[in-house]
């Protein structure tokens, strides 16, 4: 019962992800798609953790950890770039 | 001074090692506390933790500070939903200036990040003691009731431990 | 205690949702960071909470990583929003006030 409640919300966040796509190709400006971006990460990390649990694998959390701490970075680079170049 | 900041980031860094290792085995320890302070030296010529003020009445005030917010977190969330998935989008959003009375600049980062989780606000910009805030329900543009209605919550727990 | 976290999970993946929708339907930039990007912290926070709940011997990790979110998510948003104001990014018409349209501070601070 637990594991199908969980197969449905992997379902849902990748479902929600698929939305986010839809502003990401549509978004009028760069900064739009920057927003876009920076939420879909934010939801990846949440799938990883999931990931993790339907492999058993503790050692993917990390991934989480890792994948959080570059798209953070991303973001930050991108939005400075437009603010006043690098 | 410095040395009260440094012990606080070895103690925060030593927990987060410990987290991140989940295990107590010899070499960790070792290992980790080598690093965290090597770190901590390197850290304490910018101390950004001077100004966290330590004892039983900070520490009440902290915790409270941490219940606020996560209250607050919850609500406007709820709030902000509720906007979503009503028909016709209902906004009014504006960008209201914000006078702080706090001093140093952990303070004010803290109050600045407070301000942009809970949904609802968001700190676009902060000058000295001004913070311009967008607010997507703006009740008022007055730069006293924005004060109260958005930083007053946060404040006044904040200047207890952060001055 | 598995079936409390994992009506949790749900419970955030649901607020996954409901901030995708906000991110497709708000009008202008700002407001999408409103509903977009600071919701998912919440949902991330839940559905976390609920995943140590169901492995609580990952929870060290898991705590670290709502940290990790809690610090790291509103300075992306500040970001983005700074960047959006300073190249003049276009608000919305039902925008009722904007204390820092022509505010010198923002040029000066740019060096």
């Amino acid at each position: 019962m637990a594991e199908t409640i969980l197969l449905t919300a992997v379902l849902i966040s990748l479902l929600s992800i698929a939305l986010i796509l839809i502003r990401f190709i549509k978004g009028p400006s760069i900064l739009d798609r920057v927003v876009a971006f920076d939420t879909a990460g934010i939801i990846a990390i949440s799938l990883i953790v999931l990931l993790a649990h339907m492999a058993d694998r503790f050692i993917y959390v990390d991934v989480a950890l890792v994948y959080g701490l570059l798209s953070f970075i991303g973001v930050l680079v991108v939005a400075r770039y437009h603010e006043r170049g690098l | 001074m410095k040395i009260k900041a440094a012990v606080i980031s070895v103690v925060l860094g030593l927990l987060f090692w410990l987290g991140l290792n989940t295990s107590l085995e010899n070499e960790v320890l070792i290992i980790g506390a080598a690093v965290v302070v090597l770190t901590a030296v390197f850290a304490v010529s910018n101390p950004v933790l001077k100004d966290l003020k330590l004892g039983p009445k900070a520490l009440a005030a902290m915790i409270a500070w941490l219940f606020v917010f996560l209250v607050e977190l919850i609500k406007s969330n709820i709030d902000v939903m509720f906007r979503v998935i009503s028909p016709r989008v209902r906004i009014n959003p504006a960008i209201v200036e914000v006078k702080t009375a706090l001093k140093s600049p952990a303070g004010r980062m803290a109050l600045a990040n407070s301000i942009t989780l809970t949904p609802g606000t968001l700190t676009v910009d902060l000058v000295d003691d001004k913070l311009f805030i967008h607010w997507i329900d703006a009740s008022s543009t007055d730069v006293e009731e924005a004060t109260k209605a958005i930083a007053a919550k946060f404040e006044k727990y904040l200047e207890v431990f952060l001055g | 205690m598995e079936m409390a976290g994992a009506i949790l999970a749900l419970i955030g993946s649901v607020i996954f949702l409901l901030s995708a929708l906000g991110l497709l339907r708000m009008p202008d930039l700002y407001n999408r960071i409103q509903t977009g990007t600071k919701a998912t912290t919440l949902g991330t926070l839940v559905l976390l909470i609920g995943m140590s709940l169901y492995h609580p011997d990952w929870a060290p990790k898991l705590v670290i990583l709502m940290l990790f979110i809690l610090l790291t998510n509103p300075v992306s948003s500040h970001v983005v929003a700074r960047a959006a104001h300073y190249i003049h990014q276009k608000m919305t018409d039902r925008t009722v006030a904007d204390a820092l349209e022509n505010d010198e501070f923002i040029e000066e601070e740019i060096v």
